[in-house]
């Protein structure tokens, strides 16, 4: 049933080497646990991005309870963890998925660093990376004061604070996070919330679509 | 039992794919069940509220009353005044929602000119009779529901809405 259906869409769109283009590569001995098991240090970018679709997949389902809104907002928070079905398990994910994904992003950099597959021809997909280090960082500290108790508060505060002291332009980075001179309030909640499911992620997901297509086209780098 | 029935490459295929799929659903089925609560939440039904409209002032003509009870909307707790028609059918106290039965518009009594002593909804024109019956050939399809009612120490008390059984 499946194949006749696969068959006919293939017959029409020839989507086969699409899929071969993504699914059909080589993976070599080096980097395969099953010849030498410490090449699971090989595993932490892909777990990193395992945990980074749970994170996304997680929060779109989040966001059917949540409001951004100071009245609210920790209110929503409680009833979707207490009251509705699973509530704890989705948003559990969801905050122990956090930090999971910055534990295996950094020992995914420990592991590129470490074998040296940062060097010619690979420093731009290490740039990349980089780059998606930061944006994790920014979802993980936008993605704090969401819930809006006081852990959340006061932690965007600290970092608010440490934003201030950029020389020349740490005030104006100030505003522009907080949304107000004075007020960690209303203003900011809804910005760190709009950077948190709309702008981050799509910075996230361009960079992500560099990063592997930047190793697909380079492979993986050789053995030690 | 022959010696390739199944292929290893087979094997690994079902059996990883079970594994895999085994844990997807795993994955997601908590996030299924989270974004379907509402539709399997039960609600538990109100209690008769009390109204201020004094029993022996109901007549024959009907009038809106006003009740008021404190809705719970997921973490949003509001009090909401809704309204019932209410009058006197020979000893029987009736009360109908307002609500129309088409697309949930609210009916007036005597609302059309024409047809002063029929329920209107002014949206698209529905007509009910006095005992909430729908007009055959205007929009609506059923009869408008009733509120059980009680009374205590001579005030209405609005219970909760029923399928209309006076039409």
């Amino acid at each position: 049933m499946l194949n006749k259906i696969y068959d006919w869409v293939d017959e029409r769109l020839d989507i086969t080497p699409i899929w071969r283009d993504i699914a059909d590569h080589e993976v070599p001995e080096h980097v395969n646990p099953a010849h030498h098991f410490s090449a699971f240090v090989y595993c932490f970018g892909g777990l990193t991005f395992f945990i980074t679709v749970i994170q996304v997949l997680s929060g779109m389902f989040l966001t059917m309870y949540y409001v951004p809104d100071v009245e609210n907002a920790w209110k929503s928070v409680y009833y979707l963890q207490n009251e509705v079905a699973f509530g704890e398990i989705v948003r559990g994910m969801h905050h122990w998925g956090a930090s999971l994904v910055i534990v295996m992003m950094f020992l995914h950099t420990l592991r590129v660093f470490f074998t040296g597959s940062y060097k010619k021809p690979r420093e731009l997909n290490w740039i990349v990376g980089v780059g998606i280090f930061g944006v994790m960082l920014g979802l993980g500290f936008t993605g704090y004061l969401l819930p809006w108790d006081m852990k959340a508060l006061f932690a965007t505060k600290v970092g608010i604070e440490i934003a201030a002291s950029v020389p020349f332009i740490g005030e104006m980075i100030k505003v522009l996070l907080a949304g107000d001179a004075e007020i960690l309030g209303a203003a900011t909640l809804t910005r760190f919330f709009a950077i948190h499911v709309f702008f981050l992620p799509a910075v996230l997901f361009a960079l992500l679509a560099a990063h592997f297509i930047m190793i697909r086209r380079q492979g993986i780098s050789g053995p030690l | 039992m022959s010696n390739n029935r199944v292929t290893r490459r087979q094997f690994l295929n079902y059996t990883l794919t079970g594994v895999g799929g085994f844990m997807a659903a795993g994955m997601v089925l908590p996030m299924v069940r989270f974004a379907i609560d509402p539709v399997l939440q039960t609600k538990a039904e109100g209690d008769f509220i009390l109204t201020s409209q004094k029993v022996a002032d109901i007549t024959e003509e009907p009038v809106s009353v006003n009740f008021t009870f404190e809705q719970v909307d997921a973490w949003y707790k509001s009090d909401v005044t809704e309204a019932a028609w209410v009058y006197k059918s020979g000893d029987q106290i009736v009360a109908l929602s307002p609500v129309c039965k088409h697309l949930g518009c609210t009916v007036n009594w005597a609302g059309d000119s024409e047809h002063p002593e029929q329920f209107f909804c002014p949206c698209h024109l529905g007509r009910y009779e006095k005992n909430g019956q729908n007009v055959a050939g205007t929009p609506p399809l059923g009869p408008l529901d009733q509120y059980e009612v009680a009374e205590k120490d001579g005030f209405l008390m609005i219970g909760k809405k029923i399928p209309n059984t006076f039409s």
